[in-house]
């Protein structure tokens, strides 16, 4: 490992990150060539950093030889910050207008897409738990990371992370205490397996992939912003194709279907809240 | 102040600050023309769970329109973007904007350093950048690059603020071009349209 200094400046050009997204779509078939180039620049800067590698070329290199290290890879670039009900507003939103909409129908589908490390999943098991529906849903959650698809489904979390879920469930109108759904152990928050024993966590890639399936409400949320407009369209498209008519699509709270191609086959439910729901096929 | 200074270089305006300089930027904006040249796009930091109240305050005092952008949306002379709440603004091309909810940098999302170091890659030389007051030292790495690609560096004095950790960070790891109080920052930018 070489000893670098926290701010030492690495130049990366275009022409390098074409080179990375070009040896891992050929070697392992995940295209990163579509992300956006400003955001993805810093986390390959800061995997370089992390593990002290002086260039591209280098990275490229470690990551064509080594098929554990690209696990590390795909872990370090993917983005998992996220959290329990993240925008309690928007739960909220979820818990009085669409909740009632998918009472309406014997059973519904849901799909998380990009879920990372699940905080998402249980939130909304949490709701559906809360109003009687949980075992009407039938849930897939995706990912195209193997690391946080099992983390997800162990439905485990750092205890440091309990004040914000606390203080973000307490903003969801909720009708019970979040202490009711979790334990304590060994530094960690342990939910109840109910909450995630009913959902599919698989491995799907947007870049890649194709629909599997199609759902009543699909989450998409803080998962666009990495891709540019070519990408983002492939995904609106394939989102599209996994909704019924009258669907639901949660994207985050700033991200927008106003440069999408397809953007009049949706239309807005919630501008604030960022829900759209399918009115053609 | 260099003889070479030229203001049409200058395709963007990126502000840096701490919550704590509210009142900074408020006057800044009060300042700024309507039909003012450049797009301003501004990192403060702020609290993650309030969406709302930011734009609309510093709305009172601005004669641009006073924007939180989306994903992608388009970057606009005589404009005055700030990042949303709970995420990083990048400036992902000359023309547009990107967010992300990567890591705290610096403590703080959005982070300044984010936002200047993204403007420094995308534009180049064409970026002016102020950092003001503040309590952290975010910001610093930022107005480096901007400075290394070519782009122009005003620093708030550090003696004229109230919580000075922040300009003097970024004074104690790169040459800038300015070092200026209050008046004279606003002065200097009026003088760029």
């Amino acid at each position: 490992m070489f000893n670098l200094p926290s701010e030492y400046d690495i130049e990366i050009e275009l022409d390098d990150l074409n080179k990375l997204t070009d040896a891992v779509l050929t070697k392992y078939g995940y295209d990163f060539g579509n992300y956006a180039m400003s955001s993805f620049k810093r986390r390959i800067i800061m995997v370089l950093k992390k593990h002290g590698i002086k260039t591209v070329e280098l990275l490229i290199q470690k990551i064509l030889h080594d098929s554990q290290f690209f696990e590390q890879f795909i872990l370090d670039i993917t983005v998992n910050t996220t959290e329990l009900f993240r925008d309690p507003s928007f739960f909220r939103y979820l818990r009085e207008k669409i909740i009632p909409v998918l009472n309406t129908r014997p059973e519904f589908n849901i799909w998380h897409a990009a879920c990372s490390s699940g905080e998402e999943v249980i939130s909304m098991s949490i709701l559906l738990h809360e109003e009687g529906l949980l075992s009407r849903a039938k849930v897939y959650a995706t990912d195209i990371n193997h690391a946080v698809l099992k983390r997800a489904a162990e439905a485990r979390y750092p205890l440091r992370n309990l004040e914000l879920f606390k203080q973000n469930y307490e903003l969801t109108m909720p009708k019970g205490k979040l202490e009711d759904y979790y334990i304590v152990k060994d530094n960690e928050i342990y939910f109840d397996p109910a909450l995630v024993s009913h959902v599919k966590f698989k491995h799907h890639d947007l870049a890649v992939d194709h629909h599997f399936f199609k759902f009543d409400f699909i989450f998409c949320r803080n998962v666009l912003i990495y891709f540019n407009q070519d990408l983002q369209n492939r995904v609106f498209e394939l989102l599209h194709n996994s909704l019924f008519l009258g669907g639901f699509l949660a994207l985050g709270a700033k991200e927008s279907m106003v440069w999408c191609r397809i953007s009049d086959k949706f239309e807005v439910v919630n501008e604030i809240e960022k829900v759209y729901k399918k009115i053609k096929l | 102040m260099s003889g070479s200074f030229n203001k049409e270089q200058y395709h963007v305006l990126v502000i840096g600050g701490s919550a704590g300089s509210f009142p900074s930027v408020s006057r800044i904006l009060e300042h700024l023309p309507n039909d003012y040249r450049l797009p301003v796009v501004m990192c403060l930091h702020r609290l993650r769970d309030k969406r709302e109240g930011f734009k609309e305050a510093l709305e009172i005092k601005s004669k641009m329109p006073v924007c939180e952008p989306n994903d992608k949306d388009l970057i606009l002379p005589a404009h005055v973007y700030i990042a949303p709440a709970n995420y990083h603004l990048l400036i992902e091309t000359p023309h547009f904007f990107a967010l992300a909810t990567t890591e705290l940098v610096q403590y703080s999302r959005p982070s300044i350093d984010v936002l200047f170091e993204s403007a420094a890659d995308a534009l180049k030389s064409n970026v002016l950048a102020v950092l003001l007051s503040g309590a952290n030292r975010d910001g610093a790495l930022g107005m480096k690059r901007i400075h290394v690609k070519g782009g122009y560096t005003v620093v708030q004095d550090p003696a004229t603020c109230s919580m000075n950790t922040m300009p003097q960070a970024a004074l104690d790891l790169t040459p800038v071009d300015r070092i200026l109080d209050l008046d004279r920052i606003i002065e200097f930018l009026i003088d760029l349209h």
